[in-house]
């Protein structure tokens, strides 16, 4: 061994190095809480599904199972949930978690003083809605507990529920802590869970750490002792930190052909569909797209998608031509004639739809693609101008906007014409996705779709319990937006990450939530 | 009674330049679009308020401004926008040690490593020794940092596996070589080039030849006559190389993954993290005065000249 080696390799045996056990996830950016009612990005859901868990939780494949409750049964309707509470169920740090924690908790999430930012994905909740405005006392909300291991949920709407109750949004949290620490209840030593894993360390920007909970009701059944999710705020810099080995699990995998990738990592590199959809939205409030659907079909068809998730995506993407992604729960795509022609037919009908909108190679259409910063995005929107240069004669203008910036541009509706769009999932359903296009005040709304009858179909459906009927009229309504041409899909995403290949229990699922707990060292090769 | 004057006129001027610098960095933020709270899924209308009003920005700008100018006369930087859980008190008492200890053990490397070597290049000057010397330090200097974070990353961490590729362990040294050595490399070139030019011309100075004539050693001649008038150039630099290094370097922060001051000051801008933003600015023009004010003092101790003006 040479001299430099040698020392290094013993300095680097004397130092305080990482756990042999642990594991090391790269998570994104820094979570911006640890408050499971305040949390509304991946990175801290992330994390908040190690320290937490629900009534129900998710599996490693992404399936609904038991989790601080052991059972639970519904009504015909669908309005009545009663909800059966493990025994020996406690926090983590030694006290009982009861009923009654899950019912002021619930309340805490839809009480306007927490401000908790996905409060409305408990609306169906009797009463939630009135809390939320302010207008009734959280007291009032449908939630009762029965006795200490038994919980009862009252709906106004009968929609899937148990999706609901794996998110953060509805995890309880331990009042005492809050009383005593506000805010900063959620540091090290102070943050009390009720999941597989307890806090231990947390430095701002850098990283979260982890220990087994071994109060929790599985705790035999967790295999790794340690976990620390790093902030990895670029995904070059994340790659980098994978192949030296400092972290095991990457957050994402930066832009690069698949083939080199598959080359590079083999097994490593996991790529799974993701209830996720990109479009670019048309602004149907002005010039030129207002009252001006042949112009609209025309760019709809003028897109190659398969050149996009072939060329500039490129890892495991779905060409899309619908809104709701397939391998949504209680999903059934629409029958779409465009989507069975051949490109060549495709190309042809959108010829046909741009000169029916009134414009020729002497009067083309000026359009302007409006995006935020990001290298995807801006060669997306390169080559779908491209195409449409190509294929009908529009003028293109791209204009880049800082996100902030673009938020607020795109829900203003006012300077808007072309811009990027596109939803991921909160909860497994098609209702989520398409209630973005639904009511002209509604601030999700960026394209301005307006349609009563679509409206009308939305407001069924959340009525219905999950079933053909409520599918059928889901369905009814995508092929509505998509009949009005008020976006133009491009593709369904991807999750991608590259895992070490000694770990075991990192599967791919639909909303790419992976806990810890299911994950475990290959016998003998912990690193 | 003349340095308590010098040091309460440069310390009213000092509070003055934070006072503009606050108002102009509230005036700047505020007039910028895009709110703290613009997200893709928006917040319900009732949730929208309460946040408002917990952030006071259901006041009107005046108010809010004022507010502010009393929070932070009690040495209150306010709570953070983006991360709820932290006060921007929190986040830089965590960060500006992060950033000030890189910082300022990268600049005392290179001082201690870059002073020698432009003397020994000066010794040498226009030998093969100070040729290639000062061909290694052109190329140093003119390296941008995004460029030289990642090709330490590559070779240390990726290829040799001696190091972290990046990150950050409370304790373990480990986590801080790469980056030190990222923010060393470009200043231990700028302070050899500065030593050798000075001491260059120091050695071509009368009194010098005068002490050279009278039969000095080489050696004395170098650090005792040449050396303590050629680090006035590198004092010069060394004050916006402090301020450089000590409020952070966003991007080495930002290759290694480093949990220092610099990078709340990008990532507050761009999340409109209004009292993030102000904060960092705050702290770093304190440094920045307070850097200068010391500089200049070790600049009047190192040159009688500048004293007398003074």
């Amino acid at each position: 061994m040479r001299l430099p080696t040698l020392v290094f390799t013993v300095l680097l045996t004397l130092s305080p190095a990482a756990s042999s056990r642990e594991l090391i996830r790269g998570n994104g950016p820094e979570p911006a809480t640890l408050d499971v009612h305040r949390c509304q990005e991946v990175a801290c859901g992330n994390l908040l599904r190690d320290l937490y868990e629900g009534l129900v939780t998710e599996g490693a494949d992404g399936a609904i199972i038991a989790g601080a409750a052991r059972s639970w049964r519904v009504s015909d309707d669908g309005r009545q949930w009663q909800f059966r509470l493990r025994d020996e169920l406690c926090w983590s740090n030694g006290e009982a978690l009861t009923a009654q924690d899950f019912v002021a908790s619930l309340r805490r999430a839809v009480t306007p003083q927490t401000a908790a930012p996905m409060a409305q994905l408990l609306r169906p909740i009797a009463n939630a809605s009135a809390i939320l405005r302010g207008e009734a006392a959280p007291e009032s909300l449908g939630v009762t507990a029965v006795d200490a291991h038994t919980l009862h949920i009252n709906l106004d709407e009968p929609v899937p529920l148990l999706d609901r109750l794996a998110l953060p949004i509805a995890m309880p949290v331990y009042l005492p802590a809050i009383a005593v620490h506000g805010v900063e209840h959620t540091r090290p030593g102070r943050l009390v869970g009720n999941g597989a894993y307890r806090l231990s360390g947390w430095t701002p920007h850098a990283s979260v750490e982890m220990e087994k909970n071994t109060f929790f009701h599985a705790a035999t059944d967790v295999a790794i002792a340690r976990v620390r999710y790093v902030v990895t705020e670029d995904a070059g810099s994340e790659l980098q930190r994978f192949l030296a080995g400092d972290v095991h699990i990457t957050e994402t995998v930066p832009p690069k052909p698949l083939p080199v990738l598959r080359a590079q990592f083999g097994e490593r590199l996991r790529i799974s569909p993701y209830v996720g959809s990109f479009w670019f939205g048309l602004n149907l409030t002005r010039e030129p797209f207002r009252d001006n659907p042949a112009l609209r079909e025309a760019l709809v068809l003028a897109v190659d998608r398969d050149i996009l998730t072939r060329h500039i995506t490129g890892l495991g993407e779905q060409p899309a031509f619908g809104i709701v992604p397939p391998g949504t729960r209680g999903h059934a795509a629409p029958v779409l004639p465009m989507a069975q022609l051949t490109p060549a037919a495709r190309v042809a009908r959108a010829r046909e739809r741009y000169a029916a909108a009134g414009y020729s190679a002497d009067r083309p259409a000026q359009l302007e693609i409006r995006y935020n910063t990001s290298t995807l995005h801006r060669k997306l929107a390169l080559a779908v101008a491209a195409m449409w240069r190509q294929t009908l004669g529009a003028q293109v203008r791209l204009r880049n906007e800082e996100w902030k910036v673009f938020v607020q541009n795109r829900r203003a509706r006012v300077i808007t014409q072309v811009f990027r769009g596109g939803w991921i999932a909160d909860v497994n359903d098609p209702l989520d996705f398409l209630a973005t296009f639904s009511g002209p005040d509604n601030p999700l709304n960026t394209t301005g779709f307006a349609d009563p009858e679509f409206d009308a179909a939305l407001t069924r459906a959340a009525l219905l319990p999950d079933g053909t009927e409520r599918t059928a009229l889901l369905t009814a309504a995508e092929a509505r937006v998509l009949s009005a041409h008020a976006v133009v899909p491009l593709y369904f995403y991807s999750s991608k990450h590259l895992v070490d290949d000694r770990l075991e229990g990192f599967a791919g699922n639909p909303l790419d939530h992976h806990a810890t707990r299911w994950m475990r060292w290959r016998d003998g090769e912990a690193p | 009674m003349r340095w308590l004057g010098l040091f309460a006129t440069r310390l009213a001027g000092g509070l003055l330049t934070l006072w503009l610098l606050v108002t102009l960095c509230f005036a700047l933020l505020h007039a910028a679009p895009g709110g703290p709270f613009d997200t893709e899924k928006a917040a319900p209308p009732a949730v929208q308020a309460q946040l408002a009003a917990r952030y006071r920005l259901d006041q009107p700008l005046s108010r809010q401004y004022l507010a502010y100018l009393g929070d932070l006369a009690r040495g209150d930087l306010g709570p953070s926008f983006q991360y709820p859980d932290f006060t921007v008190n929190a986040l830089i008492a965590a960060s500006l040690p992060v950033s000030a200890g890189l910082g300022g053990a990268a600049l005392l490397l290179a001082l201690l490593l870059g002073v020698p070597i432009g003397v020994f290049a000066a010794a040498h000057e226009g030998g093969r020794l100070d040729r290639l010397l000062m061909a290694l330090t052109a190329t140093l200097s003119a390296l941008p940092k995004f460029v030289l974070a990642p090709i330490l990353i590559l070779l240390f961490a990726v290829t040799l596996k001696w190091l972290p590729a990046g990150g950050w362990v409370a304790g373990d040294w480990r986590y801080r070589v790469l980056p030190i050595v990222a923010l060393m490399l470009p200043n231990l070139a700028w302070c050899a080039r500065l030593t050798r030019a000075g001491v260059c011309e120091a050695l071509g100075s009368e009194w010098v030849r005068a002490a050279r004539g009278r039969g000095i050693g080489r050696a004395r001649l170098l650090l005792v006559h040449a050396l303590p008038a050629a680090l006035l150039p590198v004092t010069a630099w060394l004050s916006p190389a402090l301020i450089a290094v000590i409020t952070g370097s966003a991007v080495v922060e930002h290759v290694f993954g480093i949990p220092g001051m610099g990078r709340y000051f990008v990532q507050g801008a761009l999340n409109r993290d209004y009292t993030l933003v102000m904060g960092v600015v705050v702290i770093a023009g304190a440094l920045v005065i307070v850097a200068n004010t010391l500089v200049d003092g070790l600049r009047a101790w190192l040159d009688p000249r500048l004293r007398t003006s003074a």
